[in-house]
């Protein structure tokens, strides 16, 4: 009932929020390559909110969990860019409602 | 919490299956091997669960990692020999 | 307190386990199950961290050092096959 212990727990609920947040927007997001930015990032700051609670938790863990959240910080931006280039690369599908062209409304508005 | 742990550790088995299916029933290869890795990180949770850290680290690192890596790297290497 | 925390903790991060391996099992491309795939080993590091407070037990995290080392060399492999074949 300290108070690390409570900034850590609501640290902990706060990160796996975000993994939850994840998984509904892989599930429900459209288009690949939303499904790409709503698996990586959010997962991205729902694991290091959740180490950030674990080091408040436990002192005497700092040093190993710093160590996880530095591979994972140098690892998925790569792993994430990687893979949004060779979905582009090799033409994957987008949704009609995430593309903007102002161009095409007005001449499909003006006749 | 070890209500929570029984019913964390149902999940992981029942999704090991679904993933396990996937991997044999699946038409793409590619997919096929993206399952055994599913099955593979899955299981390593599931040795954690069973209070085996050392089992779940050579899991982890041969099974997930290294295992799929390979197995793409050799797919890559033979497409255009065999069909399918 | 923090037992019940870690509790909902648990929870949330099953059932976003479950969400993404729903998209894992019905992905229409197969970069879709990529994608998932990524997502449910990092789901699956923050798991490990929070089975390793709830057992109280330090030893566990090595092998989320283990997979967050590791997690991105199985995508990369990935990505250079859809991309060009290796």
């Amino acid at each position: 009932m300290t108070i690390p212990g409570i900034i850590g727990g609501l640290f902990l609920v706060l990160g796996a929020a975000f993994l939850l947040l994840a998984g509904l927007g892989l599930v429900r997001m459209p288009d690949l390559f939303n499904r790409i930015q709503a698996g990586t990032k959010a997962t991205t700051l729902g694991t290091l909110l959740t180490l950030a609670g674990a080091a408040c938790l436990r002192p005497e863990w700092t040093l190993k969990l710093l160590l996880i959240g530095l591979f994972i910080l140098l690892t998925n931006p790569i792993s994430s860019q990687v893979l949004a280039r060779a979905a582009h690369r090799t033409g994957a599908a987008k949704s009609e409602k995430t593309t903007v062209d102002r161009l095409v409304d007005d001449t499909e508005e003006r006749p | 919490m070890s209500g929570l742990l029984l019913a964390l550790t149902i999940l992981l088995a029942a999704a090991m299956i679904g993933a396990a299916l996937v991997a044999i029933l699946g038409k793409s290869m590619p997919i096929a091997i993206l399952a055994a890795g599913l099955v593979s990180l899955l299981a390593s949770v599931l040795f954690l669960l069973l209070a085996s850290p050392d089992v779940a680290m050579t899991e982890a690192a041969i099974g997930s990692g290294l295992t799929t890596f390979l197995f793409f790297f050799i797919l890559g290497r033979m497409r255009g020999g065999e069909h399918d | 307190m923090v037992d019940i925390l870690i509790y909902i903790a648990t929870a949330l991060t099953g059932t976003g386990i479950l969400l993404a391996l729903y998209r894992f099992l019905k992905g229409p491309s197969p970069a879709d199950r990529v994608v998932a795939f990524d997502t449910l080993t990092l789901m699956t590091v923050t798991l490990i961290v929070i089975i390793a407070l709830a057992e109280g037990r330090g030893i566990y995290l090595d092998v989320a050092v283990v997979y967050a080392l590791l997690s991105f060399l199985g995508v990369i492999a990935v990505a250079r096959y859809l991309e060009r074949g290796f």
